[in-house]
C-alpha cells in the first residue's frame, strides 16, 4: 500500500483536520462526534440538510458543506457509515427550527444508523424526515437483494434540495422533492482497478491488466459482471444503455409517517426514460482516472443522448463521488423539470462545488 | 450455578481479545463479499467497550451490556454497528437488574437479542448473515438445557449449532447488506457477521469451561 498518510487510523481524522483549516469561511469541524458544519450553522427559520456515509468518496459528503448544500455532513470511518451520535449531535448543531432531511444512500448500515439518529433527534423534539437514494442501476432487483445502491445522484440530490433548503421549502416539500430527484436519476459505474481501504492495507479486489469490472457500486466491492477491457466508446456505450434502456424500477421505502408517528413502507417507482426528456448528464471520475479521460466519456455520453432524443440541459464532470485512488468512471443521467434546473443553478459555495457566490 | 455478573465482565474481556485478534480474519471474510472492514469494525466496537470497563464497577448484568450495547452502535458504524448494539442492549434488558442468572435467563437474552437483530436488518434465517450462526445456537441451547445438559455442555452444543450454522452460509445467495450486490458470486463465501457471531458464542463457552474447571 502506497498512500499520502501518517498513520491508517487517522486517515479520517487528519483530513478533517485539513478541511477545517483549508475552508474556515465555509464549514467548521467538530471532532467527537465527528461531523463537518456550515460556519454559519444554524441558519434560523430553514430547513437543514444533513447527509452522511463512509469516508473515502471525497468530496462528498464533506466537501458539499455550505451554502446552497449541506448545512451538515457526518464521515464514517472508510467505507463504513457514520454512527447514530454523530448523526444526533450534528442536528442538534444545524437545526435552526424549521426540521431537519437526512438524505440516505442505500447501505443497510447507513439505512440502520440514520433510521436511529432520526428516532434520537425526534426523541429531542426536532422534526426529522429521510430520504433514501437508491440509483445504481447495476442492481437489477430489490426482492433478494438490498435494493440500488445510492451513488451518483446523491450528489445532484444534494445540490438541488440544498438550493431549495436555501430558498425557503419547507421540510415536507424539501423531502418531497428530494424524493422526485432520486426516482429521476440513474446510474452505472465501472472500475479499471481496484482500491484498497488504508486500514485494511491490500486491494478488495484484483483485476488482471487487461480486465475491467463493470457494474461496481462505491465501496471497492467487487461488481456486476467482470470482463475484458474495452475502449472508452464501448465502456460509455454500455454504461449509457444500461440507464437509458432501465425499465421502471419498483421498490418499497420505509418513511416516516409524521401524521401516524411511525415508520411506513410506501411504494416507489422510477419511470424510465423517454425520447424528449431534458436530463443533466454527470460523468464522475472513481478517484483514480485522469481528467483527461472524462471528456472522451462525455463526448460518447452526448452522442449516444443525441441519439436517444434526450436533450443534455446541464453537465457535471470531474471527481465528485469517488472510491479512494480507484479508476474508472460512473455515469449518472437526471431527468429534469424547469423547477430542479431553476435549483441546480442556484448559487452554491461549499468546498467542492461553487458557483455564482 | 448461575451465571454471575463477573462471568459477563470476563466474557466481554475475552471476546475483546478474540476479535482482535481475529480482525484480519473477518476482514478478510468481508473483502470478498463486502467492504472490508468487519474485522476492524469489531475490534474498534469492544475497544470501547473496554475503555468504558470501569463503569461496570458494582453495576448488574443488564446495565453492563446496554452500556456495552451503547458502545457499539456509537463506535462500530456500518451494520454491524446497529445490529450488534441492538443485540446487546436487547439482552441487557432483558438481564436488567440481575447480578446472577440461569441458562433459562440466558436463552431469553439470546431471543431478545435475535429478535432486536431481525426487526432492524429486516432479515430472517436463510439470507447469509449474523442470523444463521445466532438463530440455530440459541435452538441448540434450549435443546440442551430441555434435555437436562449440564452448563458447559450445553454450550458446547450451542457452540457447535453457531459453527454449523456459520458453515453453512458459505453455499448461501447473499440477500441482505452489501453482499446481496453479488447475487450468486456470493456463493462460496463464508459470512463474516455469521463469523463473529460464532466467535462471541466460542468465547461464552471458553468462560463456561474455565468455570466448570
Amino acid at each position: 500500500m502506497k498512500k499520502l498518510i501518517n498513520k491508517p487510523e487517522d486517515v479520517v481524522k487528519e483530513e478533517l483536520e485539513g478541511l477545517a483549516l483549508a475552508y474556515p469561511d465555509m464549514i467548521k469541524v467538530h471532532f467527537d462526534p465527528n461531523f463537518v458544519y456550515r460556519a454559519d450553522a444554524p441558519v434560523k427559520g430553514k430547513v437543514a440538510v444533513i447527509s452522511g456515509g463512509g469516508s473515502g468518496h471525497e468530496p462528498m459528503h464533506g466537501g458539499f458543506v455550505g451554502m446552497g448544500m449541506l448545512d451538515a455532513a457526518c464521515p464514517g470511518q472508510v467505507f463504513t457509515s457514520p454512527t447514530p451520535d454523530q448523526m444526533l449531535e450534528a442536528a442538534k448543531t444545524v437545526h435552526g427550527g424549521a426540521g431537519i432531511l437526512y438524505i440516505v444512500k442505500n447501505y443497510s448500515g447507513d439505512i440502520m444508523n440514520f433510521e436511529m439518529a432520526a428516532d434520537m433527534a425526534r426523541a429531542e423534539g426536532i422534526r426529522v424526515l429521510s430520504v433514501i437514494i437508491d440509483d445504481d442501476v447495476a442492481v437489477k432487483d430489490s426482492l433478494y437483494t438490498q435494493g440500488r445502491r445510492g451513488v451518483g445522484t446523491t450528489v445532484l440530490a444534494e445540490k438541488i434540495v440544498g438550493a431549495a433548503a436555501e430558498k425557503g421549502y419547507e421540510l415536507k416539500r424539501l423531502a418531497a422533492l428530494c424524493t422526485k430527484v432520486n426516482l429521476n436519476g440513474r446510474s452505472m459505474g465501472m472500475a479499471l482497478t481496484p482500491c484498497t481501504v488504508p486500514m485494511a492495507g491490500k486491494p478488495t479486489f484484483q483485476l488482471a491488466e487487461d480486465e475491467m469490472e463493470i457494474g461496481i457500486g462505491i465501496h471497492g466491492e467487487p461488481g456486476r459482471e467482470r470482463m475484458k477491457l474495452k475502449t472508452a466508446d464501448e465502456i460509455t456505450e454500455m454504461l449509457a444503455l444500461s440507464i437509458i434502456d432501465d425499465p421502471p424500477y419498483r421498490r418499497t421505502h420505509r418513511i416516516f409517517d409524521e401524521e401516524k408517528g411511525e415508520w411506513v413502507d410506501v411504494d416507489l417507482e422510477s419511470p424510465p426514460f423517454k425520447p424528449g426528456d431534458k436530463v443533466l448528464a454527470f460523468v464522475n471520475s472513481m478517484g483514480g482516472t485522469p481528467l483527461i479521460e472524462l471528456p472522451i466519456i462525455y463526448r460518447k455520453l452526448h452522442e449516444i443522448c443525441n441519439k436517444k432524443g434526450l436533450k443534455i440541459v446541464r453537465n457535471l464532470i470531474g471527481p465528485y463521488i469517488t472510491s479512494l485512488e480507484m479508476q474508472g468512471c460512473s455515469i449518472t443521467l437526471l431527468r429534469m423539470d424547469e423547477e430542479m434546473i431553476e435549483l441546480w443553478d442556484a448559487p452554491v459555495r461549499t468546498p467542492g462545488l461553487r458557483w455564482k457566490a | 450455578m448461575p451465571i454471575t455478573v463477573e462471568k459477563v465482565k470476563e466474557f466481554l474481556q475475552r471476546a475483546t481479545e478474540v476479535l482482535k485478534e481475529n480482525r484480519e480474519y473477518l476482514t478478510e471474510l468481508d473483502s470478498a463479499i463486502g467492504d472490508a472492514d468487519h474485522g476492524i469494525n469489531m475490534d474498534r466496537g469492544f475497544q470501547a467497550i473496554m475503555s468504558r470497563f470501569p463503569t461496570f464497577e458494582g453495576k448488574d448484568a443488564g446495565t453492563i451490556l446496554k452500556t456495552a450495547g451503547m458502545a457499539l452502535v456509537s463506535t462500530v458504524g456500518g451494520a454491524g454497528g446497529p445490529l450488534y448494539g441492538t443485540a446487546f442492549m436487547q439482552a441487557g434488558m432483558a438481564l436488567q437488574g440481575k447480578y446472577e442468572f440461569t441458562l433459562e435467563d440466558l436463552v431469553k437474552a439470546l431471543e431478545a437479542a435475535l429478535k432486536g437483530i431481525m426487526n432492524l436488518g429486516k432479515s430472517k434465517p436463510g439470507e447469509k448473515t449474523m442470523i444463521d450462526a445466532i438463530a440455530p445456537a440459541i435452538e441448540a441451547l434450549k435443546k440442551a438445557l430441555a434435555n437436562g445438559a449440564d452448563p458447559v455442555k450445553a454450550l458446547e452444543e450451542t457452540t457447535r449449532a453457531a459453527e454449523e450454522g456459520m458453515k453453512a452460509t458459505i453455499p448461501m445467495i447473499a440477500q441482505k447488506g452489501r453482499a446481496s450486490y453479488l447475487g450468486e458470486r456470493s456463493i462460496g463465501h463464508q459470512d463474516p457477521g455469521a463469523t463473529s457471531s460464532y466467535l462471541l458464542f466460542r468465547t461464552m463457552l471458553e468462560i463456561a469451561q474455565k468455570q466448570g474447571s
